[in-house]
């Protein structure tokens, strides 16, 4: 009990299995009181399995190893007791429900209540002290639907304070923010920090990582390959990389010399309303253009129009009303529909592969067809010799890894989903590729392969519109940058002059 | 579910001292189960695209009834009177998809209020009363038998021909299916157990063509019943049509993104659904010779509970053709054996309803196993 002041946790040769694989090998994880430890590695590393173990989702008994909470020996059931001691578990996927206010999720399942009566005029006041604490600016009995992921992502960290939280276990928490709300959400993270509260993060993204942890834990193939003290061993974003795929990543980005040929797409004053709301441009006369071969970036943050004009343009997905032309190849278009759009060679790869972009339940071969179900298929009728073949040539191709082309998208990785989902909309052949957030989630050996896909596809002479807010991404990629903000186009920055300030003067720019 | 089947015939064949087999039985049980087997066809459609259809047991007796007015009171040939009663089910079908598919009211509610509509509308046609009763060329549908060409004296030639046929079309066709797995190296299943498939198949087709040969031969619903099966599975595997109903019910947004009319697939399965829920109707006019203001009670809950027990999931998205056949075919063979067994409508009730929990509770344990 005298080391108590040490570690806070010690998770001792954890070891946890499941039917036919080890997902966790004797990881250890030894957190100091009152600091940010980052937990890093590639998806499947074992990190959420660690958590999970920890925080009571699979409860004792279902691995081996010790876990000291306060050099203490934990053996949790189910998630009540580790939050009972102050351990909660922000998940990647947020869990507030939608048509309950701020005050009712805060207190879901935790009511100020007596004897099942609850007291609202308590429950509003320490929902608004909790809310300043947070620093969000909303009202209690707001809808959680009615805020940004941004704002959901504070009020999930408001409830985890209202249960006088020790130990905070963010997974993943910017992963859907944009870059102010992450920088806002960073800073809280210290603040807590300041106030005595130890936190774990999971994070991809290694410069947040970099900023604000005091010590880094490695996972790969569910070992701890080491811990590393960021102030004392001097650590780079390569050095991360390198401990978490095992090899050097010498660069994240391929190298890539573009062949850009004639123009192939032009968008003119294009504006769209907001179907919610007719009074407001979501996109407000944008102008741009795309050349064959050339891989034109779109930054912003989020709200600035991107997703919607990108949706708008894919065959009227987003929206009622719009206005704007349309010209590929020199010719003006009418595009009315998705159809029409598939027709015209247009492919739209979603950022939110989960609810627009697969169908889950249903196997790799008809999710990478669907959308031209008619190349293989005569008179509507389906010839299945010819959809395996061409399915696994595609598999091939983009290293999908899966046991073969009729498994369930469902039981893919992060990464290998969205892989389905880029050659999905690479068997229909398309001539204008708009990639909206392609490596969202996923991890680095995934992203660089994604990203060697993308230059493939701009080296055959189609034309790639790139929209992503991990402005590295957009920097290493891109040949030709447009910012925007508010739905308007603010600024276009050749690769060669810009950075991540100029980036950012322009996607903040007013008009 | 294809072995519960099996199980299930097993037992009551046991149990009912072998009158389950016999072959008035089985033409009997085909006879009296075609209108489950016709409305899982259409309802597993709806089911995989991820809506319901709760209205079908009323359209059942409002085609019923409107039959009987053109038939009965009108004097119209029977022909004229088929093709007016499919259309008006058409109709409705289309009625009912235009609120689901375009206005997005979810089916639930289109189907219930269509549950209400057509029943009270059967009510006002036939005034409360039965009619009855209809003309002999009517009646044929759902009790004739295909004629013996060859006039077998004991045996109904005709049948073991069309059996043999029937046989030898299915060897066909296993073996042309093998042939091109072979040619795109898909996995095969092995020799032995390929050849072992095709002679317990082969022998089932031809032991009950044998057994409806030694009663009058083929019902003329059992023609009509195959086809169906036989085009909406291709429909919903091997076509484009087929694959755009399981994206939508698998993932709707998707689907629309993909390129897929969503709205009008939706449309179009009601249409279906509203088709053969008029086939339905006439089929039970014909055999019970009345259209009457209670036929079709509680049908649509027999075609959902089939479409359940053969392996649909109710989120849409998962199902097919066959499983919700096997799964009617269940319901028939339990209500058949039951009803045989002397047991009252009481404890048949029940016994379905426990059959249609524990059959999805099985499948549930079988996919969380799997994972």
């Amino acid at each position: 009990m005298n080391q108590l002041a040490e570690y806070i946790l010690e998770m001792n040769d954890i070891t946890k299995e499941f039917p036919g694989v080890k997902a966790l090998d004797n990881v250890n994880l030894k957190v100091k009181k009152g600091e940010i430890h980052a937990l890093c590695g590639e998806n499947g590393a074992g990190k959420s399995t660690l958590m999970k173990v920890l925080s009571g989702v699979y409860p004792y008994g279902t691995y081996s190893g010790d876990i000291l909470f306060n050099g203490e020996i934990c053996q949790f059931k189910d998630i009540k007791q580790s939050e009972a001691l102050g351990i909660v578990i922000i998940h990647q996927e947020l869990a507030l429900i939608p048509d309950l206010s701020i005050a009712e999720n805060i207190f879901l399942g935790n009511e100020r209540a007596k004897n099942g009566v609850i007291n609202w005029a308590e429950t509003f006041i320490q929902t608004e002290t909790l809310l300043k604490k947070v620093g969000l600016n909303e009202s209690p009995d707001t809808l959680i639907r009615n805020i940004s992921v941004g704002k959901q992502q504070l009020v999930e960290i408001a409830k985890a304070l209202s249960k006088e939280v020790k130990l905070l276990i963010l997974d993943e928490p910017t992963s859907a923010l944009n870059e102010t709300e992450s920088e806002n959400l960073l800073s809280l993270i210290l603040e807590f920090k300041e106030q005595g509260i130890t936190s774990i993060i999971i994070s991809h993204k290694l410069n947040e990582i970099m900023k604000i942890a005091d010590s880094i834990t490695i996972l790969r193939d569910g070992k701890t390959i080491e811990t590393l003290n960021v102030k004392k061993d001097n650590i780079t974003e390569d050095r991360l990389i390198r401990g978490m795929v095992g090899r050097d990543l010498t660069h994240r980005f391929p190298d890539h010399t573009p062949k850009i040929a004639e123009t192939i797409l032009e968008i003119k004053n294009w504006t769209v309303w907001n179907p919610a709301n007719p009074e407001q441009k979501v996109v407000d006369h944008a102008n741009i253009t795309v050349r064959r071969g050339e891989i034109v970036g779109i930054a912003g943050l989020m709200g600035a129009g991107r997703t919607e004009m990108a949706m708008s343009i894919f065959g009227r997905s987003y929206g009622k009303k719009m206005e704007g032309q349309i010209i590929k190849d020199n010719k003006p278009i009418e595009i009315k529909s998705v159809q029409d759009a598939i027709r015209h060679g247009f492919a739209y790869v979603t950022e939110d592969r989960k609810n627009l972009g697969l169908n889950l339940i249903s196997s790799l071969k008809e999710n990478m067809t669907l959308a031209n179900l008619r190349k293989i298929s005569n008179k509507s009728v389906i010839d299945e010799g010819k959809e395996i073949v061409s399915v696994e040539e595609l598999r091939k191709k983009l290293r999908i890894k899966s046991s073969n082309v009729m498994q369930l998208v469902g039981n893919l990785s992060g990464g290998n989903q969205q892989k389905v989902l880029l050659s999905k909309w690479v068997f229909t052949e398309p001539d204008i590729l708009i990639l909206d957030e392609p490596t969202r989630g996923i991890d680095v050996g995934a992203k660089y392969e994604i990203y060697t896909i993308i230059h493939q596809l701009a080296d055959q002479g189609k034309g790639i519109i790139l929209i992503s807010s991990e402005l590295p991404e957009l920097l290493g990629m891109a040949d030709r940058i447009y910012t925007m903000n508010k739905g308007k186009i603010t600024g276009e920055v050749l690769k060669e002059e810009a950075n991540q300030e100029i980036l950012m003067k322009y996607m903040t720019k007013v008009g | 579910m294809f072995i519960a089947l099996v199980l299930i015939m097993v037992l009551f064949q046991v149990i009912t001292d072998g009158i389950l087999l016999r072959p008035l039985n089985i033409t009997n049980l085909v006879m009296q189960n075609s209108y489950v087997l016709i409305l899982a066809i259409g309802m597993v459609l709806i089911i995989i695209a991820g809506h319901i259809d709760l209205s079908v047991g009323s359209v059942v007796a409002f085609i019923g009834a409107i039959s009987a007015v053109l038939s009965i009171h009108m004097h119209l040939p029977t022909i004229v009177v088929f093709v007016i009663s499919l259309a008006i089910g058409a109709c409705i079908g289309a009625w009912q998809g235009f609120w689901v598919a375009y206005v997005k009211i979810p089916a639930f509610i289109v189907t219930l209020a269509g549950m209400l509509v057509f029943r009270g509308l059967t009510m006002l046609i036939l005034k409360g009363e039965s009619l009855a009763p209809f003309p002999r060329n009517f009646q044929l549908v759902s009790s004739g038998f295909i004629p013996d060409v060859f006039k077998g004296s004991s045996l109904n030639i005709l049948t073991i021909a069309v059996g043999l046929l029937c046989t030898v079309a299915y060897i066909f066709i296993e073996l042309n299916g093998r042939k091109k797995q072979k040619k795109y190296q898909l996995q095969t299943t092995s020799g032995p157990l390929f050849v072992a498939r095709i002679i317990v198949i082969a022998c089932l087709i031809n032991v009950f063509s044998y057994i409806f040969a030694t009663y009058e031969g083929i019902p003329y619903i059992l023609v009509i019943l195959i086809a169906l099966i036989l085009a909406y599975s291709f429909v919903m595997k091997r076509t484009t049509m087929g694959r755009q109903v399981y994206a939508i019910g698998g993932n709707a947004n998707a689907a629309s993104l993909s390129g897929i009319k969503t709205p009008r697939v939706t449309f179009w399965i009601f249409v279906n659904m509203g088709v053969l829920a008029a086939l339905t109707g006439l089929i039970v006019a014909a055999r019970l010779n009345a259209a009457t203001p209670k036929a079709g009670t509680n049908f649509e809950l027999d075609a959902i509970a089939a479409c359940f027990i053969g392996g649909a999931s109710a989120y849409g998205g998962i199902g097919t053709v066959g499983g919700a056949i096997v799964g009617a075919l269940v319901m028939g063979v339990m209500n058949n054996g039951m009803s045989i067994l002397g047991l009252g409508i009481d404890w048949q009730q029940t016994i379905k309803g426990l059959v249609l929990l524990l059959a999805v509770a099985f499948d549930v344990y079988n996919k969380n196993k799997a994972v």
